[in-house]
Parts: C-alpha cells; structure tokens; sequence
C-alpha cells in the first residue's frame, strides 16, 4: 500500500486514457447487470411460489376453464387444505397501450392464499363486501394516477362491454418477485355477467406438506383423467416457470449480449493498459535499477488494472442498481419487480476480478521481464 | 496536397496488437448491432408476411385478437354473402371461417416443463386458396371429417410427434398427422392446421373464432370493412390482414429494437474510447514523424483527414469482422411467444444485405467520432517543439 501513491500517479499521467477507460469499464457493466437482471426477473417468479401452493389448470391448454364443481372435489383430496380459484380478464383501460395482468379472483380464499399481497385489514373488509370493488397494486395507481375509492372503466377483450370497478384497495408487494401493477378485482362480478361462460381458469391449492406435492398432483390428475375437463397440476414454482419459458430463448440472448459485452470492453481495457506500460518502459528500468523487484513492477502494474477495472465496475453496478428507481424505468409492464439482485453484484465484482487480470497480467508480465541495461540503451 | 493513404495502411501495420485490439472491440459493437436488428427482422417479417394485403380478417367487435374473439355460424354464413368478397373458380366465395385456440404441446427430448403452446387452427378447404403463401411441402392435405392435421414446417423436428405418419394427442382425441407446410416465413409456419369442423367439436363448442375472405377489389377494404360495421344483424370488426398481424410484432418488436439500440449505442460509447485511446497513443507516438509531414509543407487539413482516415480504417476492419460474426446467425430459428396470442412463435434471424451495410457505416463512425480529437491535435501540433 505503500506504492499507491505511485500507482495513483502513473494513473493521472494519462488522465483522459484513465476517465475514457473507467468510463468504458463502468458501461460494460451497468450492460452487464442490467441484462442479467431481465432474466433473474423473468426467473423470480419461481421464488415467489410457496412451495406449498399448487396450481391445477386444464390439461389441454391454458385458455381453457375448469368447472367450478372441482373446487369442492379438490378440497376432498389428501394433504390440501385450502383451495382458491381466479381467472384471467385481459380487459384493456384507456387506449389499452399499457399493459398490465387483470385477474378475477374469489376475494376471501384468494387474499388469504397470498399472504405476499399485502391489503391493509380496512381495504380487505371493503373488498370483501362490494361486488363491484378492486384491488390494484401501489405501482398500477401510480402509472395511472388513480385514487382509492375511484371508478376506472375498463374495455373487456375476453368477456365483451365497459367493465367499471371500484378501487377498494391498493396492495403492497412484501416480496420484490411480485409485480406491484396487477388488478384484481371479484369473480362473482365476472360470473354475475357472465354465467353461461365464466368457470375458473386455474385453481391454487395450499397443501399442508410440501414433500407430498407429487402425490397430490398425481391423485388430482388421475381423478379428472376421464372428465370432460382433464386437469394438469403441478407446484407453483413450475406453474411461473412455465410462464418464463415462454420467453423462449431471451436468457441465452441476454446472456451472450452480457458476454460480448465485457469481452469488447475487456480489449478495451487491456489496450489501453499495453499503451501504458510500452509508454513506461524506460521508467520501469529506472524503477528497477534503483532495486525495485521483478515481483514489485509486477504487482504495480497489476494493481494499477485493479483500480481501472474495480472503479469503473463499481461505478457501472451502482449504476445499474439505481438508474431504474431514479429514472422511474418503466419496463412496459412486462417485467414487474426489476431490480439488481445480489447475486448480479457478485458476478459483477467477479466480472471486475477478471478484467483486471485479463488487462494487467501481459504488460505486468512485460514489465517484470524487462531486461534493464537494454530498456536504459534506449533513454536518451 | 493530400498525404498518401498508403502513409495510414502502413501505420496501422506498425502496431499490429493495438490495431487488433481496438478493431476488435469495434467488431464485437458491429455484430452485436447486426445481430440484434437481424432478431428483431426476423420476428417482424415474421408476423408481417402472415397477412396478405388483399384479405380481410373479421373478428367479434372489441376483440384484438384471435384468441378472445367469437362469431356465430349465422353471422358466417351472412358475412360470406357479402358482395365485397371474391368467389372462386366455381363460385364459391372464398372464404375460410376459423377456429382458434392454443394448447399444449410437449416440445422434442424435454421433460414435463417444456411445453409450449401452440396454436391450432381449424381451417375451412378454403383456407389453402384465401391464402397464396401456403404450400405444402410434404404429404397431402387433410381430408374433411377425418382426424387429421397439417403441422407448420417451424414445428416439425422441434416438437414431439410431428413427423407425417405420426400420430399427436389432444383435445382427448388423436389426430393423424398427413401433411407439412410452408407459408413464407410467417407465423402460420408455427401453427398447426386441421379442418374447422372437427376442431370446433372438440374445443370451444359452435363458435369460430374468426373469418378470412378474399377481397373481390383489392382496394376495397375501406368499403367492405364499413359495409360489415353497419350491418345489423352482425357485431364483427374487420381488420386488414397484414395490418392484423403486423400489429401484433409491435410490442415485442419495438422492445427488440430499443434493446438493439440501447444496448449497441451504450457499447459504441466504450468502443469508440478504444478507438480514441488507440489514435491519441498513435498520435504521440509519431510527434517527430506528423513535425516532418508538417514542415514538408502538408497542410494541417491534411494531417487531419489523414488521421481521420487512419481511425477509419480501423474501424472499417472491425466493421468487417463484426459482419463476418454475425453473418452465420442468418436463418438461425429461435422462437418466443407471440404474447398477443401466448403462443409460439417461431422465426429465423434475418440478416439483409442493408442490415451488414449499417454496421459497416455504423463502424465507420465509430471510428472517425473516435478519430477526430486526437486527429485535431496531429493538426494542430506545433512544428518547432515537436521536431525537437
């Protein structure tokens, strides 16, 4: 540490090569988290499942709707305790350019199911006792500017005409897996309009045993096998996976752009320390000369990519991690819950590691090898 | 008078790893640029092509897509009547009234988890004349009231059974699988197609989803589509097909692209600090060398454009390779999700002639953005001190 001084110098003789390179440093990695954070988002909704939730859909595809006379038949299986049931809306509000997931659930059963949701006791009464209410979460109010107590209108795709609903209450996410711009509003509402059509899309079991998750879905599966409506049932975490596979192939995109990524960045970087140290060579015999070890000059210079690479990679990760808060980043409502995870900063730190020996090891390399009496021929 | 270019050329050669280096870096900003713009191409074109111009779409009013929609078979039969609609050879009109739901399918060597879903359209005989783009490549087509299907070249090889001869399972029944087809590169290509009459039985009861006729005046959809409107007896919308399909690449597409650009402008950023590190290191490692050109009499105007040059032809070189690394994605098949309908979609990546000419120009400025500052200082270098 005695030497940072000298590092430090060495570094503000090029002042511009210095900034350009911490700079180029800093956006290679907020790239780098940012791109990693779509898919650990796209990825947390298996975190958020409870493992002891599981969810029965229609074994033939997910547009199509269970008989409401399961939810009783469910309840009698082994190991399930409770059973809820919700079904997806698809309306549209305003001119239907944002959008954001509107579900119709059965208010007691389902509120009760997802403690993660998080309703004031107050909002939850006047939910339960209005059939026209809503709930909407904190992040939908403020998009749209809504007030509690106010009635929004929405256009219905699936179930035709103006929907108009009360917003009763406004729910908290306590988890960051859990988009906070959903709406839900009563099933018996749907139904009330609807009757002839509305069944439930998908019933959410809660099991007392997670390890019996499997006989559950099997016993389920193989009660309805023959029924006109066959069921599929499999635990929470895979029911969100299977949502996330949808997305095809973005991870290994998003992860190959990462990579590319920090390997452009990293010929940057170690372009820029090989200038430096080819600039030096008659300073590092000098250094030598007055009895600096090869192993010193070596460490110089590696330190010397450690604090490029380490400020510049902690200048790019803060960034990453705020930029979204400060800039109000809105990710078009189809990844609720952006954020940086730890995990991300870890890799980022490791990433930073990689550069630095990547950028240092051959001029540091070079440096130590230098054979002094012919590197001093060469000063004038 | 102009300082030879061959000057540069040579330069350049002198310093073979810094050249490298930075070209490289340039070339990696260039073939992701490329690459990405190819994906978003290639979804685009994708859903573009699904659509001909010439067709019309009716959907339920106030549906936006398929999947919500619903039209009666009393509405079909009034709709097919219409005068806007084209007739066939033998007089019929050309017409195809559609079923349309997703389900799940099990994709090739994957376990449980990795099902897709899949759209299955039931099609009318019709279907394969109202649209052109259909052809099929292997087999023949279905036969009405049988259980058979037609599965889209997309599908085939990536999904479980799809083999002609082969039988897949759905819908509680099993449906023979008698023909492949192509459809131009569109969306239909990740379909799977039966006769409407036996998807309706098993699916969504007797409803169809929606119908596609041949306009009789290409140019008359304006009509048509307010005639339609204003009939009474009928609560339909009708979109133009291509516009249809087309609005469906909008979401994802325009995501795609803001990505591309986002992500290739903040890595340009870094690429052309290289490329200014590269150039000031140049610079000042050829004072006396830029003194003698100055002194010989070359004009600062020229040692600029000179170093410009330079810049730019590094950057010309990652240009080039960067094309040269994203060209093999061309064609390469990815899918996604059509989220307009939840289901696959599949399409290949699509790098055009245009695309590999914006990343060479892409790279060109790089390089000369990245040229310029140190270039100036070459020009503006005073003779006197540098010389000595």
């Amino acid at each position: 540490m005695r030497f940072l001084p000298l590092v430090l110098a060495n570094l503000g003789r090029h002042k511009r090569r210095t900034v350009l390179t911490i700079i180029s440093v800093a956006l290679a990695l907020f790239l780098f988290a940012s791109l990693r954070s779509v898919v650990t988002t796209l990825n947390s909704g298996a975190e958020v499942s409870s493992a002891s939730r599981m969810v029965v859909q229609n074994a033939s595809a997910i547009v199509f709707t269970l008989p409401q006379s399961y939810a009783n038949r469910l309840k009698a299986v082994p190991h399930v305790k409770a059973v809820t049931w919700a079904n997806w809306f698809g309306g549209k509000y305003g001119d239907g350019r944002k959008f954001f997931a509107t579900f119709a659930i059965d208010p007691e059963s389902y509120v009760a199911m997802y403690p993660e949701i998080a309703v004031p006791d107050s909002q939850k009464e006047a939910f339960f006792h209005e059939r026209t209410s809503a709930i909407a979460g904190e992040g939908l109010m403020k998009t749209f500017g809504w007030k509690l107590g106010q009635n929004v209108t929405f256009q219905g795709t699936i179930f035709p005409g103006d929907w108009t609903f009360t917003i009763r209450g406004v729910y908290h996410p306590t988890t960051k897996a859990i988009g906070d711009d959903s709406f839900m509003f009563r099933y018996d509402y749907l139904y009330e309009k609807y009757p002839a059509q509305v069944t439930p899309g998908w019933f959410i079991l809660q099991i007392d045993d997670p390890s019996a998750a499997p006989q559950v879905a099997k016993a389920i599966d193989d009660q309805f096998r023959n029924s006109p409506a066959p069921t599929k049932t499999g635990t929470e975490a895979a029911f969100t996976q299977g949502f996330a596979t949808m997305w095809g192939n973005v991870s290994l995109l998003m992860n190959t752009i990462g990579m590319a990524v920090v390997f452009a960045i990293l010929l940057v970087t170690a372009n820029a320390m090989m200038m430096s140290q080819r600039e030096r060579t008659s300073e590092v015999a000098v250094l030598k000369t007055v009895g600096f070890s090869n192993v010193m000059i070596f460490s110089l210079v590696i330190i010397e990519a450690a604090v490029i690479s380490l400020v510049g990679a902690a200048l790019g990760l803060l960034t990453a991690a705020l930029l979204p808060k400060l800039a109000g980043f809105d990710t078009g409502g189809f990844l609720p819950g952006f954020h940086v995870t730890a995990g991300t900063a870890v890799i980022g730190a490791g990433v930073a590691l990689l550069l630095t020996v990547a950028s240092g090891l051959v001029p540091a390399l070079g440096a130590a090898r230098l054979p002094v009496v012919q590197a001093l021929r060469r000063v004038e | 008078m102009k300082i030879p270019f061959v000057y540069n050329v040579r330069s350049v050669l002198q310093r073979p790893v810094s050249t490298a280096l930075t070209a490289l870096g340039i070339g990696l900003v260039v073939a992701v640029f490329v690459a990405m713009l190819a994906l978003a191409n290639g979804f685009a074109m994708a859903l573009v092509g699904t659509g001909s111009a010439d067709n019309v779409i009716v959907l339920r009013r106030g549906a936006d897509n398929e999947l919500s929609s619903g039209i009666g078979r009393d509405a079909i039969s009034i709709i097919s009547s219409f005068p806007h609609v084209a007739l066939a050879a033998d007089g019929h009109p050309l017409v195809s009234p559609e079923t349309y739901v997703v389900i799940n399918v099990p994709r090739v060597g994957a376990d449980t988890l990795a099902i897709a879903n899949v759209v299955a359209r039931g099609v009318s005989d019709r279907a394969f004349e109202v649209r052109r783009n259909i052809v099929v490549t292997e087999g023949r087509r279905f036969q009405s009231g049988k259980s058979e299907i037609c599965v889209g070249q997309k599908l085939v090889g990536r999904f479980q059974n799809t083999a002609v001869g082969q039988t897949m399972r759905f819908a509680g029944r099993d449906w023979t699988v008698v023909c492949h087809f192509t459809a131009a590169g569109s969306s239909f290509e990740s379909e799977i197609w039966g006769e409407n009459e036996q998807f309706q039985g098993v699916f969504r009861g007797n409803v169809f989803q929606s119908l596609t006729f041949r306009l009789k005046d290409p140019k008359g959809f304006a009509e048509a589509r307010r005639a339609l409107q204003d009939d009474q007896r009928i609560q339909v919308d009708a979109h133009e097909e291509r516009a249809f399909y087309a609005d469906q690449s909008q979401l994802l597409g325009s995501i795609l692209r803001f990505l591309a650009v986002m992500v290739t402008s903040i890595m340009a950023v870094g690429a052309v600090f290289g490329a200014v590190n590269t150039m000031y290191a140049a610079v000042s490692s050829r004072t006396p060398e830029i003194a003698v050109l100055l002194t010989l009499g070359f004009q600062p105007r020229s040692v600029l454009v000179s170093f410009l040059a330079e810049s730019a032809v590094i950057a010309l070189i990652g240009g080039v390779i960067g094309c040269l690394l994203a060209l093999p994605m061309n064609g390469v098949v990815t899918s996604t999700t059509n989220w307009a309908s939840f289901s696959e979609l599949a399409f290949a990546f699509q790098v055009t002639p245009q695309l590999l000419l914006e990343g060479l120009i892409f790279s060109i400025v790089m390089g000369v953005v990245g040229g310029f500052f140190p270039a100036r200082r070459a020009s503006k270098m005073p003779v006197v001190q540098a010389l000595r």
